[in-house]
Order: C-alpha cells, then sequence, then structure tokens
C-alpha cells in the first residue's frame, strides 16, 4: 500500500500537473450480464453525486476466440485491469457447456487474485433472524480444492486433490492480519480441520500461526470448520476475522451472507497480486434485467469497499452511510428487501442523502 | 375385554417388552416392576457395547446408565474405553470392533482427533473404526424440540452423510517442501449404495424428497460422480421427489429457510458441515441425536461431534443428545416401549423448562437434568395405537 502511494507521489513529482487537485484515478468497470449494467449504471450515478475522484473505464468481457481457438476474456480487458491495477465487476454469467471456463475464474487467474475479502454485517432496517452479525471471511482463492486436478483413476474411482502451499496459504494468512489491523478489528479465527487432514490443513495451520507470532497485537485462535459452522448459527458475535482455505471459505462466506439476509446485501472484494478487483457475487437475475428492480447494494458496498483500499476514505464513509440510511429508513427498498421501490428510487434516495450530507 | 385379550396375546409374543407392557396393566411404578422382572428373565437381556468417548462422554454416559437403571431397560453395556488422546489406555481397535459385529449396537461418545497423529499417522481412531466396520452411514435427524425456543422453528430434517470416504480418506502426501496433496476419493460403489440408502430411508419414514447436496460446479469429476449416482437412484423412486444443492447455496438456504429441507444427502466433509449447521439451529451438540449404520450394527453417537472437553468434570453438559441416542437404540433393538418412555421424559423435561442445562440457558446441572428425566419416567400407553 505505502509503496504504491509512494509511487504516486513519484508520478506526481514528475508530471508535476496536478499541483492543487486531488488525483483523479482510472478504474476499470466491467457492468456485467443481467441486472448489471442497471446496478452499475446506479453505482456510477452515486459516485458522480458523491464527486468520487474516479474515472471508470467500462469494459466489455464478452468471451471472444482468442488465436488459440479457445474463447476467453478479450485482452483489451485484461490490458485495461492490468493498467489501472483496480477493477469494480458486476455479475457474470456462466453459460453451462458452452466451451469455455467460467469468466470469474479467468479473471482470478489472470490477475493472481489470492485473497477473497467478504465483510458480513447486519444491516439495521432490514430484520433477520440474527442482529449483530459483524464477520469478515477471509478465503484462500487459488488452490486447495478448487485446484481442479482430479481424475478417474480406474472406471468409477475418482480422486480430486485438494492442493496446499506454504506460499500461498502464508500469504493468505499475512493478509488477514493485515486487514485485521487496517480495519480496527480484534481478533483473527483460522478455520480448519486439520484434526482430519492433517497434512493440508495443517500446513495452512502452521502459516496461520506463524504469522500471529509475527502480528502479536492480533489475538489469534483456531477453530474446526464444524465448532465454527455450530457456533456461527447460535452467536455470530464471537466471531471476527475469519481465514480459511477455498472450500471452507466459500462455504462459510455464503452462510454469513444467509445470516444477514442474503446475497444481494454483500459485498466481496478480491486482492490479488496485480491488483484488485471488487465485485458483486449475486446472480445475473436475468428474470428481473431491464426491469429497473435491481438491488444495487451489493455493488454499491463493494465499490464502498473499492475506496476504502484506495484511501479514499471519506468519500467511502459518506456514501456507505448514505447507503445505510436509505435501508433503515426503509422508505426506498427493493423488491427483495421487501419494498416496492424501484433501483432509480432507491438510487435517487441516496444521492440525496450524500448531497445533504455534503 | 377382547382388546385388552389381543393385546396381552401380541405381548407374550414380543418378551423383550414384557416389563414395560407389565407395568402398563398394573399400578406399580415401572422401576421397581422392571428390576423385579429383570432378574428372573435373564436371557432376554441385550448386550450393547459401550463406548463412553472423550470430553464430557463419560458424564453423558454416566447419565444413560442411570436412566438405564431406573427403567429397568434389559440392556447390558460392555464397556470399553477407547481413546485416541489417551492412546496407552486405550482398547485395542480389534476389540472394539469385534465386540460391536458382535452386539450389532453401540452407544458412543464422541472421540476427539487431535490434529497430529500417534506415530505420525495420518487415519484418526473414528475413521480406522468407521472403517473397520464399514459404518458407511451416518443419519443425523434434527428436529426442533418442544420448549427449545431458537431462532428458527419446526425444522424437521434428516442428513445422510457418506462417511467412509471423500476428504476423510487420510490420503496426503508433500510432494516438495510447502506443497502438500490431500487426495479425495469418490467411488461410484460408495456412492451409489449411500443414495440408495437415502432413498430407501425416506421411503421408509415416509418422507417427501431427498436433496443432494454438492459442489460438482467445481469438482466437476469427484462431486460429479456422486451426483450423478443419486441422479441414477432417483429415477428408481418416482415417489420421491428429488433435488440437488450446490453446498454454498445449501448452507446459505439453512440459516435462512431450514423448514424446506427434508432429506439430505451428502458427501463426507459437506455432511459434517451441514450436520453441524442444522444442530446449531435447534440448540446446540448437546440435543441431537444420531447414528452410523453398516449393513451389519449400528453405532449411536451424538448427531454433531463435540467433545466439549472444556467442560470436563463441571457437570454441566446437556445429556439431552446422548439420552435420544439411547432412545433411538431401544427402538432398534426392538424395545420401542422403553425408548418412548424415554423420549416423552426428555420431551416433558424440556417443554416443562424448570430444568435446563447451561447451554440452553438454565443453571442446572447434568445430575439435576438426568434426575428430572428419571423422575418424568412414565410407562408410555402405545397400545392405543396398535389396537
Amino acid at each position: 500500500m505505502s509503496a504504491r502511494l509512494l509511487k504516486n507521489v513519484n508520478f506526481k513529482l514528475i508530471t508535476n500537473s496536478r499541483l492543487y487537485s486531488s488525483d483523479v484515478r482510472k478504474c476499470t468497470l466491467i457492468p456485467g450480464d443481467g441486472i448489471g449494467p442497471e446496478i452499475s449504471a446506479a453505482v456510477q450515478k452515486i459516485f458522480a453525486t458523491a464527486t468520487v475522484p474516479i474515472e471508470w473505464e467500462s469494459v466489455d468481457v464478452t468471451p471472444v476466440k482468442g488465436p488459440d481457438g479457445k474463447f476467453g476474456i478479450p485482452q483489451a480487458a485484461i490490458d485495461s485491469v492490468n493498467k489501472n491495477k483496480i477493477g469494480l465487476k458486476g455479475p457474470l454469467m456462466t453459460p453451462v457447456g458452452k466451451g469455455h471456463r467460467s469468466l470469474n475464474l479467468a479473471l482470478r487467474k489472470e490477475f493472481n487474485l489470492y485473497a477473497n475479502v467478504r465483510p458480513c454485517r447486519s444491516l439495521e432496517g432490514f430484520k433477520t433472524l440474527y442482529d449483530q452479525v459483524n464477520v469478515v471471511t477471509i478465503r484462500e482463492n487459488t488452490e486447495g480444492e478448487y485446484s481442479g486436478i482430479e481424475h478417474e483413476i480406474v472406471d468409477g474411482v475418482v480422486q480430486s486433490i485438494k492442493l496446499i502451499t506454504e506460499e500461498a496459504s502464508r500469504r493468505v494468512a499475512e493478509f488477514a492480519f493485515k486487514y485485521t489491523i487496517e480495519n480496527n478489528r480484534k481478533k483473527v479465527t483460522a478455520v480448519h480441520k486439520a484434526n482430519i487432514m492433517r497434512m493440508s490443513d495443517g500446513l495452512f495451520l502452521r502459516c496461520c500461526r506463524e504469522m500471529a507470532e509475527k502480528y502479536k497485537e492480533v489475538k489469534f485462535e483456531e477453530k474446526y470448520l464444524d465448532t465454527v459452522c455450530l457456533n456461527m448459527v447460535q452467536d455470530p458475535t464471537q466471531y471476527d476475522v475469519l481465514v480459511m482455505p477455498n472450500l471452507y471459505g466459500d462455504i462459510l462466506s455464503d452462510m454469513c451472507a444467509g445470516l444477514v439476509g442474503g446475497l444481494g446485501l454483500t459485498p466481496s472484494g478480491n486482492i490479488g497480486l496485480n491488483g484488485a478487483l471488487f465485485e458483486s457475487v449475486h446472480g445475473t437475475a436475468p428474470d428481473i434485467a431491464n426491469q429497473d428492480k435491481a438491488n444495487p447494494t451489493a455493488l454499491l458496498l463493494s465499490a464502498v469497499m473499492m475506496l476504502r483500499y484506495m484511501q479514499l476514505n471519506k468519500h467511502a464513509d459518506l456514501i456507505e452511510r448514505a447507503c445505510f440510511d436509505t435501508i433503515k429508513e426503509a422508505k426506498y427498498l427493493t423488491g427483495d428487501l421487501g419494498g416496492k421501490a424501484k433501483c432509480s428510487e432507491f438510487t435517487n434516495e441516496i444521492c440525496s442523502k450524500i448531497i445533504a450530507a455534503s | 375385554m377382547s382388546l385388552i385379550s389381543r393385546n396381552i396375546s401380541k405381548i407374550l409374543f414380543q418378551p423383550c417388552q414384557i416389563t414395560a407392557a407389565r407395568c402398563i396393566h398394573s399400578n406399580v411404578p415401572p422401576q421397581n416392576a422392571a428390576k423385579s422382572e429383570s432378574t428372573e428373565r435373564e436371557g432376554n437381556r441385550i448386550k450393547c457395547t459401550l463406548i463412553p468417548g472423550d470430553g464430557v462422554g463419560p458424564e453423558l454416559v454416566a447419565s444413560v446408565q442411570a436412566l438405564f437403571k431406573a427403567s429397568g431397560v434389559p440392556v447390558d453395556f460392555e464397556s470399553y474405553f477407547f481413546s485416541e488422546v489417551n492412546p496407552t489406555l486405550s482398547a485395542n481397535l480389534e476389540d472394539v470392533a469385534s465386540s460391536i459385529e458382535r452386539n450389532r449396537v453401540c452407544l458412543k461418545g464422541i472421540l476427539a482427533s487431535p490434529d497430529f497423529g500417534y506415530l505420525g499417522e495420518l487415519q484418526t481412531l473414528n475413521m480406522k473404526l468407521r472403517n473397520a466396520l464399514d459404518l458407511y452411514a451416518n443419519v443425523v435427524h434434527v428436529k426442533s424440540l418442544p420448549g427449545v425456543k431458537r431462532r428458527h422453528d419446526n425444522i424437521d430434517c434428516v442428513i445422510i452423510r457418506e462417511q467412509t470416504e471423500g476428504e476423510y480418506s487420510a490420503l496426503e502426501h508433500e510432494s516438495v517442501k510447502g506443497v502438500v496433496e490431500c487426495l479425495k476419493i469418490v467411488t461410484a460403489k460408495k456412492s451409489q449404495r449411500i443414495a440408495k440408502f437415502a432413498f430407501d430411508y425416506a421411503t421408509k419414514n415416509k418422507r417427501k424428497k431427498v436433496t443432494a447436496v454438492h459442489k460438482a460446479n467445481i469438482m466437476k469429476l469427484g462431486d460429479g460422480l456422486f451426483l450423478r449416482s443419486c441422479e441414477e437412484m432417483a429415477k428408481l423412486y418416482p415417489t420421491i421427489e428429488f433435488e440437488k444443492m450446490i453446498v454454498d447455496n445449501c448452507t446459505m438456504q439453512m440459516v435462512s429457510n431450514p423448514q424446506q429441507f427434508d432429506v439430505m444427502v451428502t458427501p463426507n466433509l459437506y455432511g459434517n458441515i451441514v450436520d453441524n449447521l442444522a444442530s446449531g439451529l435447534v440448540g446446540g451438540a448437546g440435543v441431537v441425536a444420531g447414528a452410523s449404520y453398516s449393513a451389519n450394527c449400528v453405532v449411536f453417537e451424538p448427531g454433531a461431534r463435540h467433545t466439549f472437553s472444556e467442560a470436563v468434570g463441571k457437570s454441566v453438559a446437556n445429556p439431552t443428545a446422548m439420552m435420544l441416542c439411547a432412545a433411538k437404540l431401544l427402538n432398534h433393538v426392538n424395545l420401542p416401549l422403553y425408548g418412548q418412555m424415554i423420549r416423552d421424559a426428555v420431551n416433558k423435561v424440556l417443554s416443562d423448562g424448570k430444568v435446563r442445562t447451561k447451554d440452553l440457558g438454565g443453571q442446572s446441572s447434568t445430575q439435576e437434568y438426568t434426575f428430572a428425566v428419571i423422575a418424568n419416567l412414565k410407562p408410555p400407553q402405545p397400545l392405543k395405537s396398535k389396537c
């Protein structure tokens, strides 16, 4: 982070062009499919209202046939993210059986997005059975059960390989501790199943312990996956930041989203070596596309996460507050939250709150 | 009158149940009647292997034994100390396995699995026992209990978990330093077996729907094979609705709308997750009973496997799960009247809500709870329904 700041400073010194205006930075925007374009437009509108110093660079990721004959992400999109190092992405549809890989997976590979961060927080004004949920799940995103190495040894016997490496485990563990400190959180819980998978999860756990040793100011505990599942539904307040391998993270992050009201309300960020990609993880909802009915909250909160990542905390707080207040007042809620408002009304209300506050 | 005589003739054909049935027709409290009866009819007693397990297991088992004694259940326990965290005192795996094979039933507490193997082994003792007896199907019936107020109510689902392969195969190796491969094995044979078990269970228990939990979108071969086996099996049971669900979506649905689930069939690890999640919804590890089946024998053990070792010796653990296991065991060995008696007593104590252990918001000790259940033992009136 600091390195990036330094780079900016250097850049400024050399060009010496913008002395007084804050640096406008470019962000790649992948609107996505289905309801994606609508909610992306809503986010753009809200950002414009809040005068966030960001310039959007919208790219299309509809798969194109590459020189090798395989379908993949267009090179322009890859270049854009590589250049800007930061992106926001709406939901993408992965057509089943069309012969190309999941685009989400391709993007993840392309930008080395090794950590998936999913904060889950109960929203005031939207009542679920669980309140005061405030957990962050950090998931290793590149290996583990999703390494994709599988083979049928003999007919009817399949072995899937779960791959755990020291490097990736240490990287995600370090990220978890850093995240905890940067976001003023208290505790990291490593979720594992090392009593069953003694070597693989054992390795992951060992890396977490090493990092705990390094970041002594953060409280560290280790819990079995099943214990976390059991306790999470009984008393979610006992957890803070959770760090875990791929599959467990996949399951737990969706479960936590379930606690606070579904994927329509939870943001997600993917942190990588070559940049970061923030996204909404809900589906494309083709049944309500182009009807002005979609809820842009997840994408908006992901965009807020992105602002925090870019250290534009003031703008992030402003937008987040306006969004939470709008949901709390419950006057303009979209259909999925039990309201009747349209996406544009919800967006306008947030905009008017931003104008009032700034 | 004719009703009664018919009943009596029925009872005579079920010698094991004589004691309980006598209680119904006399005013003698069940305890005494059963006791005098049991001394006479030594031959009809049932033997059952008992593994107290680690953590609070021994305390919970003591509760069950007190309960059995008080209700005069004609079951004798063959107790084994079996533990991975205390390997020097532990009984041999062979002895325990042969005892269970002989008795065909076992009541088992939870065995703690340490994070490191004794002598560097990768298999845990639990796995070894399951493999030795081929206990392939774990069945956990998660049901909201009367008087236990939780966020969700009316939950009633059965989770059937394959537990001899999958992630729990203990095949791991470090190819180069810092890179570990862990094999997950899925076979067509075992997948078909568990799928058939699930559909048979659904048929026998008059359930409507079977949900297969998988992650075949990512693990296309492994979970794909499991899913395909379930789909094929579903075709043979046209009266039962079949549905498939990806595991992450399943956990999300479980915490927001658990009532939609009926019977669920899962591979090993997902079953572990869903078991615990569902148990958490109805009151925690202390109240959910489970059972593991092989073709020949059954091991009854709590549904969510936690040793609760921090509570050892404090008498705060909730013995409900173990008591319900015992009730299931009695049903299984054809002593349904005793089973019903225990289940009724537990339900009565829970719905009265006066005596509660800490996990359910009370302050009573394990012993007080056990005594309360014993005090509420009443001979059931099942003959009504049978006439």
